[in-house]
């Protein structure tokens, strides 16, 4: 049958083989379109540990991604740091300021939950966007340098057929690298007795519970490692987008990242990144005909909670599952 | 230590801003009492009544007491509007995960921001004081506006006749028993839907009229609304999600948190606000005022 055989093809594989070619094809504004969808899907899945793997409803998951990108941006434009330093330094930071909010809004539930992110998220906000001597304040941080790749372009051209390439198309490749390698964790972390436990917790806290799991921790372990990767997400995205600022870490960020996992399906893997990929492609498809795109995309969430809940992930599973039904050659 | 008479000024400043967001946030926490739903949509539906407000000055004029019409018919339209969106869209997501009614509000936001920059484009728009209240008192060497006076005074006005309203009559009997048990009213023969419609009606106009009056304070602007919801978010979390003296607290602590701020750290006033809030949410997450949920 066609769709269990189409479901052995490795595709994030191939999908991450088709993406190396992109700067091939010579076009400067296609190569930073999907950089900008490159990293958000890495953001959009760092939330999904939460929301969809969790069950925690964060409303202030941008906090972390303006973490990851101010420390990433400080360290490289104010301290000079090489990028090897200054990008797991963003999840780290990230990590560690996710450990502390995590502690007290793991004990919280529900609703309370939601509004305690979005409190932390905004003293973050509120912090960059008022201490002007770091964070450059309501201005932000423009002019945040790439990070050498002068021994990359050497090896380059010494090879016959490679081409020549920009320094985006560099930041391109370690993006794409970077957030590969970050994907992997999160799959390998999800598919751990680790993740299973965190589906457990969603599924039935009480139960968890019962069979002795301390859940708290679990939950805490959980925020911590989705705060890490939301940071490194914004570390890649700071020198990507040349500049951080503080609405990275405003409140309608949060949303919008909400809306890709929402929007791709949340509780699968690769939702939310598809969410991401198909949202930034939609913004820059109507952005050219109108400026109206929250319009837009407010009217697509309307369509997708009515009708489509489980996101695109959900209804192209649904419609997996009709054409695996139908018996071959009917 | 600084001059009395500005922080009298200060403090005044405060507790109007503390009466608006009292106007905005009483109907956050009555939807969210009712319907145990946080609608991101509420500061949007303040955005529009003071935009309705706004046009319906322009086409009547503020003379003679129209100013006050004007705020009447676009606390009115706001009303209708949530009325509408409550019973032919939101209905539908009362039995869905907490995560979709909450998206959906955050639709509304994108929306109607959108619609408000359509009809009324980008430009900041303002209103004039009513000519009636244009004047302005001395009071210890601070001036205060008799507009803004009028606003302290109605603030604790429209709090008492929506207690009197919940407490003494037979619709805010229902209303505090939606809240509590919402099978076994419509057990009893009470029409639930229709109440929950009223209330978000009853919600947005209390947000529509908090714009419409605003509009001769400040500049009328797109971006309004995602400002004020998380201020309003911050005040229903400090009183309480769905305590209503609560909001009032919370109101009155977030306007004079926020003006002295400003005077002793002007640079960290509004991060002291968020810290409020999230310690509030530590200690106390159902707030000074509120009860714990089941």
């Amino acid at each position: 049958m066609m769709p269990s055989r189409l479901h052995r093809l490795p595709w994030a594989l191939l999908v991450l083989l088709a993406a190396f070619f992109v700067p091939a094809l010579g076009s400067r504004f296609y190569t930073f379109l999907v950089n900008d969808m490159v990293i958000w899907a890495l953001f959009a899945t760092s939330l999904n540990l939460l929301v969809g793997y969790t069950g925690l409803v964060s409303f202030g998951h941008a906090a972390y991604f303006g973490i990851g990108a101010y420390a990433t941006g400080l360290l490289m434009k104010q301290a000079g740091v090489s990028f090897l330093i200054a990008f797991p330094a963003a999840g780290v930071v990230a990590g560690l300021c996710a450990l502390v909010f995590g502690f007290f809004c793991v004990r919280l539930t529900r609703i309370y939950f939601a509004m305690l992110t979005l409190a932390f998220a905004q003293i973050v906000w509120a912090i960059c966007f008022k201490w002007n001597e770091v964070t450059g304040g309501e201005q932000g941080m423009p002019e945040i340098p790439y990070p050498g790749f002068d021994w990359l372009d050497r090896i380059v051209s010494a090879m016959p057929f490679l081409g020549s390439y920009r320094t985006s198309d560099y930041y391109y490749f370690t993006c794409l690298v970077l957030v590969a390698l970050c994907l992997w964790l999160l799959q390998r972390i999800v598919a751990s007795p680790f993740g299973r436990m965190l589906t457990t917790i969603r599924e039935n806290a009480e139960r968890a519970e019962f069979i002795g799991v301390n859940v708290r921790l679990y939950e805490l372990a959980a925020f911590v490692l989705a705060g890490t990767f939301a940071g490194l997400a914004g570390g890649l995205f700071g020198i990507f987008n040349r500049g951080v600022f503080p609405d990275f870490a405003y409140w309608t960020k949060s949303s919008e990242v909400l809306i890709m996992t929402l929007l791709g399906g949340m509780g699968t893997f690769y939702g939310p990144a598809v969410g991401a990929v198909a949202l930034i492609w939609l913004n820059q498809q109507i952005v050219s005909y109108t400026q109206y795109w929250p319009l837009i995309l407010g009217s697509i969430l309307v369509v997708l909670l009515f009708v489509f809940p489980g996101g695109l992930a959900g209804a192209v599973i649904a419609l997996w599952h009709r054409l695996a039904r139908r018996p071959a050659g009917a | 230590m600084p001059d009395p008479s500005f922080v009298f000024a200060q403090s005044l400043s405060g507790l109007t801003a503390a009466m608006f967001l009292f106007l905005i946030a009483s109907g956050l926490s009555l939807i969210f009492g009712v319907l145990r739903v946080l609608n991101f949509a509420h500061g949007s539906f303040y955005m529009l009544g003071a935009y309705c407000a706004f046009q319906i000055v322009q086409w009547i004029g503020l003379d003679g007491g129209r100013f006050w019409l004007a705020a009447l018919g676009a606390a009115l339209a706001v009303a209708a509007l949530g009325g509408i969106v409550e019973h032919f869209l939101f209905r539908h997501l009362y039995g869905k995960e907490e995560l979709y009614q909450l998206l959906f509000t955050y639709a509304l936001v994108l929306i109607l921001s959108d619609v408000a920059k359509l009809i009324w484009g980008t430009q900041q728009k303002s209103v004039s004081r009513p000519p009636e209240l244009s004047g302005a008192f001395h009071v210890f060497g601070a001036t205060v506006p008799h507009y803004n006076l009028f606003i302290l005074l109605l603030g604790p006005a429209i709090a008492l006749a929506f207690w009197f309203v919940l407490q003494r009559t037979r619709a805010g009997r229902f209303i505090r028993a939606a809240a509590l048990d919402r099978e076994t009213l419509g057990a009893l023969g009470v029409n639930v839907d229709g109440l929950y419609t009223w209330v978000f009606v009853i919600a947005s106009f209390l947000g529509g009229l908090g714009g419409a009056l605003i509009a001769p304070m400040r500049a009328t602007t797109p971006g309004m609304d995602t400002e004020v919801i998380v201020e309003a978010f911050v005040v229903v979390v400090i009183g309480g999600l769905g305590s209503f003296w609560g909001t009032f607290l919370g109101a009155l602590i977030y306007g004079q948190v926020l003006s002295f701020g400003i005077l002793f750290f002007p640079r960290f006033s509004i991060f002291s606000v968020f810290a409020l809030m999230a310690a509030v949410l530590i200690i106390r997450p159902w707030g000074l005022l509120g009860r714990p949920l089941k």
